[in-house]
């Protein structure tokens, strides 16, 4: 039971920062655009996070909680839809390709987060590993009366608020996709932008505000990985990077529906974890093991691409640039 | 009413039909050079260097003494390698995202050799491990493209998932061939011995990738232009309906360019391996499988264009690596550099195929 506990905790942590991450990107894709920079998007939401706490908390001796929180959130949105902005621009403005674009995004943006990750103590001029602890502890606070109810506490409420905050966002996209007059536009842009530009539906602003509202909620999964998840550090190991593509493949797995995206997201977690309780495995046969959310994605993608139902398919035009003179 | 309609927008876009080739060389050099001014006031910004004073140590960290060139050479000659790889695949618009994992995998299978295979006499191994490592990133490619061809799967995220896979099995045999005991890495393979490694040519180890580097990039440039394969690639690129009306098996031509494509990424693995490093592990192919994929769009598959970027980035990693250690700053600087370099040049294509005009201004005719 305790290994079904632990299993069930990290398949959690774990998938909360995925679930950012596919949320945003599905917003993105239903807009026709696919980001491949998500990787580098949640690397600038997390270090935007970090170093705004980081200035915040070594400028003040008693550092508020509710501060902390607030500014590590606001941060890590303003600079992954930042990162978003720049890919905007440069497809939609400047019609350069996505896919392509997307690439440079994530290098960009895993140059720019793992520099300063590694540098911002040199920088103020101080040797220790970067800390964030009053921050931290407030991103990892759980729901104190609730955690110590047993099992079901410790299953369901042991968690800090971001947890909560991703199901909630979660379902509240999928609402907005499927239940208002906006998301049907929205939708519109991605599947036929030439039918949304004759219908009145300014296709440049809606694909604009989703990429960059898509992407400040894949920022909000490098904040949580670094304020929770890593607890108030950094670490150079190319972490961020491996999530942010699981994202881009959650994003396939729940067939570009968000509330997909809760259940997918905690299974993916389940899938990778899975190898520290299965008995009998060498350190070698273990790797293997994690290979499996990437196969049972592959898997996916190839039943999807067989049967061929219309309810699962990407958006029509997805990764087509728009360019309302071609015709 | 007839207001709206009357007014005409400040600036409109219209497409070019063709620009000079003079003219296009400048506008991607003036994009570099904008792109590396912003680089430097950004440097300036962090580490306070004079931009000239960071530009002549970059260069100094590239090219100062003979090691560090060919150092920076390796790295150009690994890149272009991936870049001319994917070109095929590219120009037929198959989205071959998967370089990383086909480099690995090329890098395994050589390194297997180098370890189990060693007594063989060196013609014998080399010869053995290009082949092996040339099949292995071959089947990497051919499965998402037999796929694409059959059932229409999406082959930009089968191939990206392929990398992962190849990576979780990278580091499967990293813990297997783990030398020492328990330093989870292999280790320099053949330390002393030195089976399987290319041998010194020139006074350099790395001459003969170098030579096997552009004898592809001509080879390439040949295929793509002036053979029917390379033909039939570009007119797939171009649309698929009008290759079927012209009865060509586009499933065919996507299986055969992308074994070719993954064919020539396991080599890649197999200079890294054999011809460079000696070692394996996860970061083998070390992001390049991607950087490669910009480097071959950007060049529009042309084998010269593509050398020349693949040595502007090595440069830029190799300056920046200079910067880093000089300023005590992590090498990452360099990835940081790179991105905004690719964001400039992506960006200055718009300004070659298409023109601003600003209103109350006549399009020519013509």
């Amino acid at each position: 039971m305790q290994g079904f506990i632990s299993l069930f905790q990290a398949a959690v942590f774990f998938g909360t920062v995925i679930m950012f991450g596919c949320v945003g990107e599905i917003i993105t894709e239903k807009a026709g655009n696919l980001n491949l920079g998500v990787p580098g998007i949640m690397y600038l939401g997390g270090i935007s996070s970090l170093a705004a706490v980081f200035i915040y908390e070594g400028s003040t001796d008693k550092p508020s909680s509710a501060v902390c929180v607030i500014l590590a959130l606001a941060a890590s949105f303003a600079g992954a839809a930042l990162g978003g902005f720049i890919y905007a621009f440069l497809t939609i403005t400047l019609r350069a390709n996505q896919n392509v674009t997307g690439l440079a995004l994530s290098i960009f943006g895993s140059g720019v987060a793992n520099f300063f990750g590694g540098s911002l103590n040199t920088l103020a001029g101080r040797f220790e590993q970067i800390s964030v602890p009053v921050t931290s502890a407030a991103f990892r606070q759980n729901i104190a009366p609730l955690a110590s109810l047993g099992i079901p506490g410790q299953l369901f409420f042991s968690y800090g608020f971001m947890v909560y905050l991703a199901i909630i966002l979660a379902i509240a996209v999928q609402f907005f996709l499927t239940r208002t007059a906006a998301g049907l536009n929205l939708r519109t842009v991605g599947e036929n932008p030439q039918a949304a530009d004759a219908a009145g539906i300014n296709v440049t602003k809606n694909k604009y505000l989703a990429i960059c509202i898509g992407a400040g909620i894949c920022g909000f999964g490098g904040a949580y990985y670094v304020m929770d998840y890593i607890k108030g550090t950094w670490a150079n190991d190319g972490s961020i990077e491996k999530l942010g593509w699981l994202a881009v493949a959650l994003v396939i797995f729940a067939t570009w529906k968000a509330k997909n995206a809760i259940w997918g997201a905690y299974l993916f977690g389940v899938l990778y974890w899975m190898y520290l309780y299965i008995p009998g495995l060498t350190r070698a046969s273990q790797e293997i093991f994690k290979m499996l959310p990437y196969v049972v994605t592959i898997i996916v993608l190839v039943f999807t691409s067989l049967t061929n139902s219309r309810e699962k398919q990407p958006p029509a035009a997805l990764g087509q640039p728009y360019f309302r003179e071609d015709r | 009413m007839a207001k709206a309609v009357k007014k005409e927008p400040f600036i409109r876009l219209a497409k070019r039909d063709t620009m000079p080739t003079a003219k296009k060389v400048a506008v991607r050099l003036i994009s570099i050079l904008a792109a590396l001014i912003v680089c430097g006031l950004l440097i300036f910004a962090i580490t306070g260097l004079n931009p000239l004073e960071v530009y002549s140590t970059m260069i100094s960290g590239a090219f100062g003494t003979k090691t560090r060139i060919w150092s920076t050479v390796k790295e150009m000659t690994m890149l272009a390698c991936i870049a001319i790889g994917l070109a095929p695949a590219f120009k037929m618009r198959f989205w071959n995202i998967g370089a990383e994992g086909q480099v690995l995998i090329g890098g395994i299978v050589t390194a297997g050799c180098m370890i189990y295979l060693k007594a063989l006499p060196p013609v014998a191994l080399f010869a053995v491990m290009l082949v092996g490592s040339t099949l292995a990133g071959a089947l990497w490619g051919l499965l998402p493209a037999v796929f694409k061809a059959k059932w229409n799967t999406n082959e930009t995220l089968f191939t990206l998932m392929m990398n992962y896979v190849a990576i979780q099995l990278t580091s499967f045999f990293v813990a297997k061939w783990e030398n020492p005991y328990g330093s989870n890495t292999v280790g320099i393979i053949n330390q002393n011995s030195q089976e399987g490694w290319f041998p010194s040519v020139m006074g350099t180890r790395y001459f003969i990738s170098v030579v096997l580097v552009l004898l592809l990039a001509v080879l390439m440039f040949v295929y793509l232009k002036y053979t029917k394969h390379g033909y039939e690639i570009s007119v797939v690129g171009e649309s698929e309906n009008t290759a079927r009306y012209a009865g060509i098996s586009v499933g065919w031509v996507v299986i055969r360019t992308m074994l070719l494509s993954g064919a020539l990424c396991g080599m890649a693995g197999f200079m890294a391996v054999a011809g460079a490093s000696h070692t394996i592990s996860t970061s083998t192919a070390g992001g390049r499988g991607f950087t490669a994929i910009i480097v071959a769009w950007l060049a529009k598959f042309d084998s010269a264009t593509m050398l020349l970027i693949s040595l502007l980035l090595a440069f830029l990693q190799s300056g920046a690596g200079e910067i880093a250690s000089k300023c005590k700053l992590n090498s990452y600087a360099s990835e940081m550099i790179t991105g905004i370099i690719l964001f400039f040049i992506l960006g200055s294509e718009f300004f070659i195929n298409f023109k601003l005009i600003l209103r109350g201004k006549k399009e020519k005719e013509g």
